[in-house]
């Protein structure tokens, strides 16, 4: 009795250790995807998150009353360079769409699905995990929000991570799990490389992509894509940029990637609480008649429109014809995007992200597909647009026939299936569709490109 | 309550003062510091080097000088900590403890009121919470980590000078027994 009451402490450190000890053996043993969260985590939430969302309030209150009416050096050169990017980003814009447009009936020739970003929650991060073994982030926004688990989170820079728990008990909390955490993983696709991998973080909160074979080459300064294979995010958003490739010790390389999203500074995310799945359409497909088809491949007078949309491009477009340009081949994306009427006027959601959900979709876009000449790929000068242009129209929008008729017509041409979907090789057009990005980022190229004349 | 004087007296060689906390300190001092560690690295990445629940569980046990309350505190803080993680319950709660109760141990044997000791011991203690950390992570719950020596004698460092004050103001709310 004496030895108890002298060793007391000894024993009863002992025996905490020993049942936490034990209760860390039942939770490693049982751990699961579907395991409910414990009432213990509830708990501590619960009790931090008023606090945080107090510090962030003041936090906020202050930076808002200091940058709003204190700190405003600079702001008209900061807000007259903001005009001339939007202008910009306009021009781009419009390209983009063009693109995407193409893109979207070639996706309807080969029977891809298209999955939409359609619906995103915006949440302030309030607080995180405070542990380096453990990166991730708790958000405003939870399960009275429409938050569930496993849904994307992203910015407008990039994939941030996905949502681990959002629980009916914190109803305006909700946990995410950063992309470089050690136990994420991502499905990953290189941008031009096509090569897919798995994402994952490292104890030391590096990103590396794994499962690329050694004998692949990767540069660096590569962009790396989500491929859409994990089933939570969408093909096609931005993941980050290649930074260093080194041979691994297996039979895979060692891809270090530097995340586009700054993770260590979060403030605002976007939680995608809606994805749409459809296939594509090409609008107003079975509206074209063949005397309109014929039209556009033959040499003729060109329509008011057209001669507008020439002489707005003046000498450099020149008068190139159909026949001429179906013999050249040019890559999509280099397409012309001649003179724009001012004012032009973009309806597009924020973050509206198409891409491919196939199960062969990673190996799909590398494919080339042959098509008959279409105007606008042929070095031909578009005509000229309407002035209210929907930049990324959603599938199924009515558009301008100005912008939807030739390329439509053009793989009408080809037929009904996408087993048709050919042409003569003299009238190849090589198409690789590109991603469209959450984040667009205007290139310094000239507005206007001219095709081969 | 007079053997245990006795005890104090005869081991460190003086009356060893020991104070306690009121419970609104108890209570509002811990949570502060586990928001605080899990608000500030959003905004200061760079403060993710410091720990400062083990700085109040250190501060708290070398006060109390109570090895019991030491271990209690220690694991409640980490409990607390860990619940904020997606990472089993229980790798910061066994450390804390740990910590704790060494910390309130070795705080009746040496003299804990000055600040040259206060830096090597919460030195000490840093690099003991992480040992243990490290082991149990890797060895119970399997996560990879890379395990530092220069990495954690720094993180202790810069966590001792911050400790330094942070035990200067824990001063100001004990209270003598």
């Amino acid at each position: 009795m004496d030895v108890l009451g002298r060793y007391r402490n000894l024993i009863v450190l002992v025996g905490v250790l020993f049942v936490q000890i034990l209760g860390l053996a039942v939770q490693v043993r049982r751990t699961t995807d579907n395991e409910p969260t414990r009432l213990i985590r509830i708990w501590a939430v619960g009790a931090t998150t008023p606090l945080e969302k107090a510090l962030v309030w003041v936090k906020t209150s202050t930076g808002n009353v200091w940058h709003n009416y204190f700190y405003l050096r600079g702001v008209r050169a900061e807000n007259r360079a903001l005009k001339e990017q939007i202008e910009r980003m306009r021009l781009e814009q419009v390209r983009m769409s063009q693109d995407a447009d193409q893109a979207r009936r070639l996706q309807s020739l080969l029977a891809f699905k298209e999955q939409f970003i359609s619906q995103t929650t915006a949440a302030q991060v309030i607080g995180g995990s405070g542990s380096e073994q453990s990166r991730l982030i708790y958000i405003d926004k939870g399960y009275n929000d429409g938050i569930r688990p496993d849904m994307a989170v992203i910015t407008a820079d990039g994939v941030v991570g996905k949502v681990l728990h959002a629980d009916p008990a914190n109803r305006h909390v909700a946990q995410v799990l950063l992309i470089d955490d050690q136990s994420s993983g991502v499905g990953a696709i290189l941008d031009k490389a096509r090569l897919q991998g798995i994402l994952r973080g490292t104890p030391s909160g590096e990103v590396m992509l794994e499962k690329v074979m050694s004998d692949e080459s990767v540069p660096a300064g590569e962009q790396v894509l989500t491929s859409g294979g994990d089933g939570i995010f969408p093909k096609g958003l931005l993941v980050g940029r290649v930074t260093r490739v080194t041979p691994g010790g297996d039979l895979f390389l060692n891809i270090r990637v530097r995340p586009a999203a700054d993770l260590s500074r979060l403030e605002e995310v976007l939680v995608v609480t809606k994805i749409d799945e459809r296939q594509a359409e090409a609008e107003q497909a079975g509206a074209a008649r063949a005397v309109d088809i014929l039209a556009e491949r033959l040499p003729g007078v060109p329509s008011k429109s057209e001669e507008a949309g020439k002489n707005a491009e003046g000498a450099a477009a020149g008068p190139g014809t159909a026949e001429t340009a179906s013999s050249e081949t040019k890559a999509a994306g280099t397409k012309s995007v001649g003179t724009r009427p001012a004012g032009l006027q973009t309806n597009a959601p924020s973050t509206v992200v198409p891409a491919n959900a196939g199960s062969n979709a990673g190996s799909d876009a590398k494919k080339s597909t042959s098509l008959p000449p279409q105007a606008s790929t042929s070095g031909i000068a578009p005509p000229a647009r309407p002035s209210s242009v929907s930049s990324t129209p959603p599938v199924g929008s009515p558009r301008s026939p100005a912008i939807s008729s030739a390329p439509k017509s053009g793989i009408l041409m080809g037929t009904s299936s996408a087993s048709q979907a050919t042409a003569t090789p003299g009238d190849a057009v090589k198409i690789s569709p590109k991603p469209v990005k959450a984040a667009v980022q205007p290139k310094p190229q000239p507005a206007v490109e001219d095709g081969p004349h | 309550m007079a053997r245990t004087k006795v005890a104090i007296t005869y081991t460190s060689g003086e009356q060893v003062e020991v104070y306690r906390f009121g419970w609104p300190a108890t209570l509002a001092i811990p949570l502060a510091a586990v928001v605080l560690q899990a608000f500030v690295p959003i905004w200061l990445p760079f403060v993710r080097i410091f720990d400062l629940p083990l700085l109040v569980v250190i501060g708290f046990a070398t006060a109390r000088r109570s090895p019991l309350a030491g271990l209690i505190t220690g694991g409640c803080i980490g409990i607390l900590q860990d619940a904020l993680t997606h990472q089993p319950i229980g790798l910061y709660g066994i450390s804390k403890t740990v910590v704790g109760f060494g910390a309130s141990s070795l705080g009746i044997k040496l003299d804990v009121e000055n600040a040259g000791a206060r830096f090597l011991l919460t030195i000490f203690f840093y690099v003991m919470h992480e040992v243990v950390y490290f082991m149990i992570a890797r060895g119970m719950v399997g996560l990879h980590m890379a395990w530092s020596w220069p990495q954690e004698l720094l993180s202790g460092v810069a966590n001792a000078s911050l400790g330094v004050f942070i035990f200067m103001l824990l001063d100001r709310v004990k209270q003598r027994t």
